[in-house]
């Protein structure tokens, strides 16, 4: 007896760009103590790889949850074409007040992919570096 | 180290073991026009076929038995990947080859549930936890049991 079964379909986007980690309203010694190397004033930089996953069923005419066809350009245009070779604290509004920490950038795609028409956005995965890597999982959200 | 190992439901440990093959496949729906073929599926609709490095990742979960330390032996989830999947899909054509795929579109979803259904009856030490199909670095589908029993998204 085969159980139902649950699919899901994940696709790797990359992005370059670079961000300051740092907060107005800490101190210069307190921004150095809380983000490090991180908050150099004059930014650095990271090729982020972006796992993105949907979910929700089959459909039995295509074999597909969705179709690249239509996730590749939604997520081109939602997120690689305004992050791409940008400097994220001043490019992209969001990060003018939240610190563009992973933890945030993994958010925000999630912000902006979400409302993607063809399955459900279940997961973004963030790698900021090939050591590090972050996880925003919309089952586990509220906000979902 | 203090204190027995933990064992019960708070033990169950995941064991996945990989395999790679080659296959052909190309997407063509029949009750489709040819334009709406190539509308839909586009240069994967061509029907001379295309081929992909698959990399299969099969999770197991269970709890270790006391005796060995192991969920089940590596060794025979290898044999199994190899016989269930490795000689049916390896350098083979998906569309033709392969009777639990026909009359489906080959995709990594349809591919991901066949192995599943494969596999599951097979797999008698610990539960299927989850199947992961690479089509590329860049394409994964994951297979899993509709209930989930741990959480995994």
């Amino acid at each position: 007896v085969t159980k139902s079964l649950k699919l899901s379909l994940t696709r790797r986007y990359r992005f370059a760009a670079s961000h300051r980690l740092h907060r107005p309203e800490f101190s210069e010694a307190e921004n150095v103590r809380v983000y490090g190397k991180c908050s150099n004033p004059h930014g650095h930089g990271h090729n982020y790889e972006v796992e993105v996953t949907v979910s929700g069923p089959v459909d039995p005419a295509t074999g597909m949850i969705a179709n690249l066809g239509d996730l590749d350009p939604f997520v081109q245009r939602q997120v690689v074409e305004p992050f791409d070779y940008k400097y994220l604290n001043e490019e992209i509004a969001e990060f003018a007040e939240n610190v563009p920490t992973a933890e945030n950038i993994c958010r925000e795609i999630y912000r902006r992919l979400k409302s993607f028409p063809a399955a459900r956005v279940e997961r973004v995965r963030v790698e900021e570096t090939s050591k590090n890597s972050f996880e925003f999982d919309a089952n586990a959200t509220e906000t979902s | 180290l203090e204190g027995p190992l933990v064992r019960g439901e708070d033990a169950m440990i995941r064991v996945t073991r990989k395999i790679e093959f080659s296959a052909a496949h190309f997407y063509h729906n029949p009750s489709f026009s040819e334009a709406e073929n190539q509308r839909v599926f586009g240069k994967c609709a061509n029907k001379h076929g295309h081929g992909h490095n698959y990399t299969l990742e099969v999770t197991v979960a269970g709890e270790p038995d006391p005796a060995t330390g192991m969920v089940l032996d590596l060794k025979e989830l290898k044999d199994i990947l190899q016989r269930e999947v490795g000689d049916r899909m390896d350098h083979r054509h998906l569309n033709f080859e392969v009777p639990e795929l026909a009359g489906q579109i080959p995709t990594c979803e349809n591919i991901a549930a066949a192995i599943w259904k494969l596999l599951e009856p097979k797999i008698t030490r610990g539960t299927l936890d989850r199947v992961r199909l690479y089509e590329s670095p860049d394409l994964f589908a994951d297979c899993t049991a509709a209930e989930s029993n741990g959480g995994r998204g």
